[in-house]
């Protein structure tokens, strides 16, 4: 007895020891990292040169941090996950019962969606809901939306598009110019825009069809930096980096949304607000991005969606079954841009303004992200994905609070996207397969079954 | 002729540039098969450490000699660079090898916006310009050649000639040629896969670095965005050249450099990076796997 309380007393101090040697280790490592980013920093002086500044209490800050997280981490943490998890592998598998929430979650989550807006008005009043209803229900949902009509290439598809941006700007400045020029509405051109997005989507198809993988990549990125650059330098028509300004809004059945005696807010007798149009467009986008889930989830029961996923499984068994792989292909990237398009000429009507500057690369990467992060094909899992990575960095912008731990010239804005990239990392490294690893098989033999995520390969392009 | 010449020389020296980033996604791309976005801001960050060693050079160690100054700019900047790409290669990529291919590729574009909005929370946001550290010109028959631009072809020279003798001679070369045609096999036969893998991390990092501190030379000004462009335009010329290939790299860097030069030079600089990418998108739909690339043989 005694025998063994000594053995599990020097593996304590052995780990202790190695917890230490690990901290020590890593809070090196954090020194080489940040000495010359973190403890110098490199500022203009009034003369305009570089000097340097010290901030050698920062980078203590750091290495400290470092090692006392590496040595609680190795210390305590790693055994008793090891141990949890040991005592998981052991305890018997326990068949989950769903639950009706689980059952119902798309339901619940549409009529959450549809009463959020009187919700938010009944809570905060008809001004206050303004910034929640904007910033979070049509931010939000309008990365759904594109990610949606994404996931139809790279998750359905299984072809990897990083330029998916581009056929947001094609309907962007579809509306945008030609709403301008011949001031057609909305409702007209809404579909133009989709159409147009779809055209584009076919010209980029045709020269990848014969790329896989890495190569398609790159090309899908090149093609949407074409596009930006292409919006930068004919200034002519699209007036360049100043962007195209004072977009016509959307109207309900020609009820307009502004303060005349015919417009929405005189017509139904309420205070004018600028509220009532972002509720509308709150509703607008919502009933957008559930055609294009409701789109995705028939075409995935008819030929062409079972097509797509036998593509993405293996493009030489799909060949050699007889579907053809060209039309395949097309008509998926013709399919996601038309939605992308969608999207676009809905970002314009929003901001009012158009310009070349919302169409970066990094927005193609954040859809995709959402997409990935969702679990690819997952429509439940991409609305996750959106709320919490979205959602999250607009949080930021509301935590005033921070301004009071780390001083008034605190300002949490800056930290937005390097929080998003560190959430990418930390997500990707935890879930690899995204929140809803698990997809519901559309053909299925007498029983539906979900096939887990690690029998499923995908994006071999 | 002279100035075609003379856009000859120019765009050499920004293929230069171009090549010695495209390595490292190549030599990444080969033996993990990831395009490891991050890379060009590896490279933004090299140029930053080069940079914060050059005003620490001469804040407090002032008249040093410009060789010597350039070569401690270059040896930290290496150090620091290829200190991150190793620590993102086991923090980031690691724990994703086996899992299925996107995820690595998520993992490596969170790390790009990681590293650029980190550079821009602790440096900064605004252009970093310094003096011109070299700043002689030469005249030959008309062309005008400066030292920087001579200093940057020798020195990419020299560190591919190095590169090229490790990757072909070395032990640590045949393990790393090894565990690019077959990792499982490589490591049955006794190869440390890991550590090669962080060594080719370690490596492409490392002349991503010397690429940031000569870009820092050559333009004397570095900016926390300035990953992307150079990044995206090295890794179309890694993909012209036919990824995986070394060689192949070093060719579709020098193109890219050449094609931009030119193309500024007799059509509008405005559709340069436009004429770039259109001409990638060309070659691959005639030639689907870049200039050198061993065209995919997939097995049934």
């Amino acid at each position: 007895m005694a025998n063994v309380a000594s053995t599990t007393a020097s593996a304590g101090s052995e780990l202790t020891a190695r917890a230490l040697r690990e901290a020590v280790f890593s809070g090196l490592i954090t020194l080489g990292l940040f000495v010359l980013f973190v403890g110098l920093k490199s500022d203009q002086n009034i003369r305009n040169e570089l000097i340097l500044t010290q901030r050698w209490g920062l980078l203590a800050i750091f290495v400290i941090v470092a090692m006392v997280g590496r040595f609680l981490m190795v210390a305590y943490a790693q055994p008793w996950l090891a141990q949890r998890k040991a005592a998981k592998a052991a305890a018997p598998e326990v068949a989950k019962e769903e639950t009706f929430f689980s059952r119902n979650f798309s339901k619940i989550a549409i009529l959450a969606l549809v009463l959020y807006p009187p919700v938010i008005v009944a809570l905060v009043g008809v001004q206050g809901s303004l910034k929640w209803v904007d910033n979070f229900g049509v931010q939000i949902l309008i990365y759904v939306m594109l990610a949606w009509g994404l996931n139809i290439v790279v998750g359905l598809a299984g072809l990897l598009d990083l330029g998916y941006v581009a056929f947001y700007a094609v309907g962007a400045y579809s509306y945008a110019l030609l709403s301008s020029y011949f001031g057609l509405s909305f409702w007209v051109l809404l579909p133009v825009a989709g159409i147009l997005a779809a055209c584009w989507g076919v010209v980029l198809g045709f020269p990848v069809l014969r790329l896989r993988g890495d190569y398609l990549a790159i090309v899908t990125l090149a093609f949407g930096e074409i596009i930006r650059l292409v919006l930068i330098n004919w200034t002519e028509v699209t007036k360049g980096t100043f962007g195209v300004s004072g977009i016509a809004k959307a109207t309900l059945f020609g009820i307009k949304f502004d303060a005349s005696k015919d417009g929405f807010a005189a017509l139904m007798g309420l205070p004018i607000s600028s509220a009532y149009y972002k509720i509308f467009l709150f509703y607008l986008i919502l009933g957008l991005a559930l055609l294009t889930a409701f789109v995705t989830i028939r075409l995935r029961r008819m030929p062409v969606g079972r097509a797509w996923e036998a593509l993405r499984e293996d493009e030489i068994a799909c060949r050699s079954l007889g579907i053809n792989t060209t039309t395949t292909k097309l008509t998926a990237f013709a399919t996601g841009a038309m939605f992308g398009g969608f999207a676009g000429s809905f970002f314009a009507v929003r901001q009012g303004f158009v310009s070349p500057e919302s169409f970066v690369f990094l927005e193609s990467a954040v859809i995709l992200a959402i997409v990935v992060l969702g679990g690819m094909g997952s429509l439940t899992g991409i609305f996750v994905a959106a709320v919490v990575m979205i959602g999250g960095t607009e949080i930021l912008r509301e935590l005033t609070f921070l301004k009071m731990i780390f001083g008034p010239n605190f300002t949490p804005e800056l930290y937005r996207m390097l929080i998003f990239g560190l959430a990418m990392v930390v997500v990707m490294v935890w879930k690899p397969r995204g929140f809803v690893g698990s997809r519901e098989p559309t053909a299925f033999l007498r029983e539906r079954k979900a096939v887990s995520g690690s029998f499923t390969k995908e994006g071999h392009g | 002729m002279e100035y075609f010449i003379q856009q000859l020389v120019n765009g050499l020296t920004l293929g230069s540039i171009y090549g010695m980033i495209a390595i490292g996604y190549t030599m990444v791309y080969g033996i993990i098969g990831m395009i490891n976005f991050a890379h060009g801001d590896i490279f933004m960050l090299g140029g930053f450490a080069a940079l914060i060693v050059f005003l620490l050079l001469t804040t407090f160690m002032a008249g040093v000699p410009v060789v010597l100054a350039l070569l401690l700019m270059m040896i930290v900047g290496m150090l620091t660079a290829a200190l991150w790409n190793w620590t993102i290669e086991r923090v980031a990529y690691r724990p994703l090898r086996g899992s299925f291919r996107l995820a690595p590729l998520i993992t490596a574009i969170g790390m790009s916006i990681v590293l650029s909005n980190f550079i821009q929370v602790t440096q900064g946001p605004r252009n970093k310009p310094i003096p011109p550290l070299v700043s002689s010109v030469y005249e030959l028959f008309g062309i005008t050649v400066s030292l920087k631009q001579i200093v940057i072809v020798v020195i990419t020279a020299v560190l591919l000639s190095v590169f090229w003798y490790i990757v072909n001679r070395t032990p640590l070369g045949r393990a790393q040629r090894a565990t690019e045609q077959d990792s499982k096999m490589a490591a049955l036969l006794g190869v440390d896969v890991d550590r090669t893998i962080s060594v080719t991390f370690i490596m492409g990092a490392a002349l991503a670095a010397v690429a940031g501190t000569m870009y820092l030379m050559y333009y004397g000004v570095v900016v926390f965005t300035d990953g992307f462009a150079p990044g995206v335009k090295a890794f179309t010329a890694a993909v012209l050249g036919g990824i995986g290939s070394l060689p192949g790299a070093v060719l579709g860097g020098l193109l890219i450099g050449l094609i931009e030069s030119l193309w500024s030079a007799y059509f509008t600089i405005d559709y340069k990076d436009v004429a770039t990418f259109s001409i990638l998108a060309i070659v691959l739909i005639f030639k689907p796997s870049g200039i050198l690339g061993r065209p995919e043989v997939e097995k049934v």
